[in-house]
């Protein structure tokens, strides 16, 4: 039997308390654009945050070495960078390592050395039949739990996570995300309420691709983490968002259910509406949260999901935190205050607030004239009002 | 032989307002009131006084005051009147000592050194008046995960069972109960759609139609078991122990044994009931393994079987083996549950607080990614909603009343149940003393119960910013200790008050 207690706190005591501004934008065409629009639209909701923490997540921003997952992961300490390094070459193959350029600003204080790895996980080793990215996520974990001052900001291919303390656009400034490309951008401005600011409790919070960016305080916490813990997560990070991120990597990647799903787990309606459902429905809903009932995010919260291919907006069932989202003719937006996407695209063929609890999937459009925007699953009779166009 | 015993209360009566209309004497089952005709007053034998009140309540003009014998054996820490008492007795007798009702002694009672959190500011309590709160629970094994197959949900199955609330009635058998009372915990169980248990002792046909509400126990003596009994109910317990007797089994009297309780256990009539201390069946836990999958292949596999232990100092092993055993609901009976009759002395020196065998259990199955195979419903000792609130942030995922319910039917704690002449009608089948509990009225109150405690628990969780139950189970985090050792805030898995 495994102790729990040995690697995860017992307490359970580690959230720390933050609001937010959160930002996505998407090309559902899959074209690559860089970091000044979402640069400019995060800062615009600077007041959201309080400047200890910022970050971006960029989707398609190393095509030349697509085939490797590159592991992003910040030092605290020169040693640790070496402890890590002679981990990661007696479990990876290294194709490429570079410390990650920086632009030093006034604004970031006492910086911790971020670098990359492109990598292929060793399999021959292992005397088990395990998947690739199983044994990557088990590689992070480790990485985040034992060594000394490492912590991986992400994991996944053809995409990074770029996070630090400090406002998002001084953090976009220090990595220069203006020069980046990627098809999928998400950012988030942080206001925690604790004064001690850590570079790796900033969002976006990562494992393998997929990426969580979070405004709220979720007061299931303490359930949403036991449950996880169940599974092998080790909750590490000193922040709610981390079960956010594990929840989605259980469900979607292992269970293998559709984000869609995976959302309704989040959010389920309520019983009473559940009752009122046809059969197909009610069983499908009564299924989710007997089995999932634990990873039901209750409190408050607004929530940008990705991975590649996909972008979603989420929040709680009762919407208690805010979120706007809006299209302009292939790029999908999402955002904590409608002014920040204005201000990138003025014009926008649609603009409204979701529903609370239903999300919004943007998809990777591989057909010509395909759906790309999902709003959820259809509203409950009478529900209908509550989706309202902002203007 | 004079007896050297005190007795324990007196009955103060003001001859002022006493009008020697005798519904004392009626009243009283245990035979203190007498009434001298001649000079027409009203006599006491006070030695035979148990405290029930149900004089005080019921006399017409309020002469009567019951309370503790005011004189006193001298004064000592160490022979207390209670331990002096008892020795006398036993000096007198040379018996075991049988009491009802949950220990009385002073363990220290967790629930009142646990406080709960709410929430301010940066995340908004919620007003169960005017959003969603939600306290449906179901109870049965939960899949580890689900599947997609072609765009759609492989549903799982393992059965279910639904209930409004997290309070079930726990088991009370008619036969420790009269008849009334038993129908009023089937009936408001229904009607409030939860669950009531029929204890051991059979089930009869006319209540079958609460079936939906109904968890039937299967338990040593194996009273009144058939096919039907296990397929007309919702869910069957196997019941290994209970709280208030841990490793003792039950006796109902020849005498209490009439034509209905005859035909409700399949026994003869005024023949004695015997529940043997084990199963006899089960001697290990493959056995329990094999009975469990017997009463499944007897319900083909429709309805959840759960299994009761009471809290005992290994309880986390037991529970896990129960569950790889394939129990799907575990209940863990705690120190202070209660009894229709039980050795004193078992009654206060056996088993565990149920606070600390709830966390210890629900750790360990968590420990060894099973929590989710088994429900874990736990009794014994909850008084209050904020006791359940507690009860479900430390890992379960309902509880069991008795005791409470019993209350609300009348009982008062006199803890006299093993004599059969419970004076408020609920454990004696004495059809004089049965017909005190009103059906009609007792299902209310039983009914008012559930709801009160009901309403009390969603405003908890909204003040905790939760909307609903399944997001508090588990969630120590919502649980803070007072005035507890470091050791037992380990124990419970929660952080001190202001940590
Ligand atoms: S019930 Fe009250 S009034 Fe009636 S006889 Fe007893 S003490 Fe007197
Ligand atoms: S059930 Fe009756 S005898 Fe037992 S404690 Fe309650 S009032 Fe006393």
């Amino acid at each position: 039997m495994k102790d729990l207690s040995k690697v995860n706190n017992p307490y359970n005591d580690e959230k720390v308390i933050s609001q937010c501004s959160i930002f996505g934008m998407m090309s559902t065409v899959g074209e690559l654009f860089s970091g000044k629009a979402i640069i400019t639209a995060v800062a615009n909701m600077h007041d959201r945050g309080n400047g200890l923490g910022g970050g971006f997540a960029i989707y398609g921003c190393y095509p030349d070495r697509s085939e490797d997952y590159c592991l992003q992961i910040m030092f605290n300490t020169r040693v640790s960078r070496e402890e890590t390094e002679v981990y990661l070459k007696r479990f990876f193959h290294i194709n490429h390592a570079e410390e990650i350029p920086t632009f030093p600003t006034k604004a970031i204080k006492n910086p911790p050395d971020v670098w990359r790895y492109f990598v292929q996980p060793k399999l021959e080793e292992l005397h088990e039949i395990i998947s690739e990215d199983d044994v990557v996520t088990r590689r992070v974990f480790t990485i985040n739990t034992t060594l000394e001052g490492a912590y991986v900001f992400s994991s996944g291919k053809n995409m990074g996570v770029f996070k630090g303390v400090g406002f998002p656009e001084e953090i976009a400034e220090y990595f220069g995300l203006e020069h980046y490309q990627g098809y999928i951008w998400t950012a988030h401005g942080r206001f925690p309420t604790n004064t001690q600011g850590w570079w790796g409790g900033a969002h976006p919070f990562s494992l393998l691709d997929w990426t969580v960016v979070h405004n709220g305080e979720i007061s299931s916490y303490g359930a949403n983490r036991r449950f996880l813990e169940m599974y092998d997560y080790v909750c590490s990070m000193h922040t709610d968002t981390e079960v956010v991120a594990y929840a989605v990597d259980l469900l979607a990647r292992r269970h293998g259910l559709p984000v869609e799903v995976v959302m309704d787990i989040f959010s389920p309606p309520v019983w009473e509406q559940i009752d009122r459902m046809g059969p197909e429905e009610r069983v499908y809903f009564e299924a989710l949260r007997n089995t999932y009932g634990p990873l039901l995010l209750n409190g408050p919260f607004a929530i940008i999901v990705a991975h590649h291919g996909e972008m979603v907006a989420h929040t709680d069932r009762i919407r208690l935190r805010p979120m706007v989202a809006g299209i302009r003719g292939d790029m999908v937006y999402a955002s904590s205050e409608e002014s920040a996407i204005r201000l990138v695209s003025p014009q926008l063929d649609r603009v409204w607030i979701p529903v609370g609890g239903h999300p919004i999937i943007a998809r990777i459009k591989d057909t010509p004239g395909q759906e790309v925007v999902k709003g959820g699953r259809e509203l409950d009779k009478g529900e209908k009002a509550e989706e309202f166009p902002t203007c | 032989m004079l007896t050297s015993l005190l007795p324990e209360f007196t009955v103060d009566r003001s001859e002022d307002r006493c009008i020697q209309c005798r519904v004392c004497e009626r009243q009283c089952s245990f035979d203190v009131f007498g009434y001298d005709g001649e000079n027409n007053v009203m006599v006491h034998r006070e030695e035979n006084c148990v405290a029930c009140q149900r004089c005080s309540v019921l006399c017409p003009t309020n002469a009567l005051v019951i309370r503790e014998n005011q004189y006193t054996y001298r004064p000592n820490a160490n022979w207390t009147r209670e331990y002096i008492q008892d020795l006398k007795k036993q000096a007198e007798t040379g018996g075991v000592l049988l009491t009802g009702m949950g220990c009385d002694k002073p363990h220290k009672i967790y629930w009142d050194h646990i406080l709960i959190n709410a929430s301010q500011v940066t995340n908004p309590s919620i007003d169960p008046l005017r959003e969603p709160m939600e306290l449906r629970t179901h109870l049965g094994r939960k899949p580890d995960q689900l599947e997609m197959v072609d765009g759609k949900l492989v549903l799982p199955d393992y059965p279910n069972v639904e209930i409004s609330t997290p309070i079930m009635f726990g088991a009370m058998s008619y036969g420790a109960i009269s008849y009334n009372s038993f129908r009023c915990l089937a009936r408001a169980a229904f009607e409030y759609g939860t669950m009531f248990n029929t204890g051991e002792g059979g089930w009869p046909m006319e209540l079958r139609k609460y079936g939906k509400s109904t968890i039937v126990q299967c338990a040593s003596g194996r009273f009144g078991l058939d096919l039907e009994y296990f397929n007309d109910a919702a869910v069957v317990e196997i019941k290994i122990g209970q709280g208030a007797k841990p490793g003792i089994g039950g006796h109902l009297p020849g005498e209490k044994v009439s034509e209905h309780i005859s035909q409700t256990r399949m026994i003869p009539e005024g023949s004695d009931a015997i529940s043997p201390a084990p199963h006899h069946d089960i001697y290990s836990i493959e056995d329990l393994h094999m009975l469990i999958h017997a009463i499944k292949e007897a319900v083909d596999y429709q309805k959840p079987v759960s299994v009761k232990i009471s809290a005992v100092h290994n309880a986390p092993a037991i529970a896990s083996g129960m569950v790889r055993a394939g129990a799907d609901i575990i209940v863990l009976d705690g120190l202070r549950g209660g009894t229709g009759a039980a050795p004193k002395i078992l009654r206060d020196n056996v088993g565990i607080p149920i606070e600390l065998a709830l966390a210890a259990v629900d750790t360990r199955l968590r420990n060894e990614g099973i929590r989710n195979w088994a429900s874990l419903v736990v009794s014994g000792g909850i008084r209050n909603s904020a006791d359940i609130f507690k009860a479900i942030a430390l890992g379960a995922d309902a509880v069991y009343i008795g005791t409470p319910a019993l209350m609300a039917l009348g009982c008062t704690v006199c803890q006299k149940c093993y004599t059969g002449k419970c004076a408020w009608g609920i454990t004696t089948q004495d059809p004089y003393l049965t017909k005190r509990v009103n059906p009609e009225i007792g299902t209310q109150n039983l009914k008012n119960l559930l709801r009160a405690w009901s309403l009390e628990i969603k405003e908890l969780l909204g003040c905790g910013g939760i909307n609903s139950i399944e997001s508090l189970r588990g969630n120590r985090l919502q649980l803070r200790g007072i005035g507890l050792e470091s050791w037992e805030l380990e124990a419970l898995g929660i952080r001190g008050a202001g940590q």
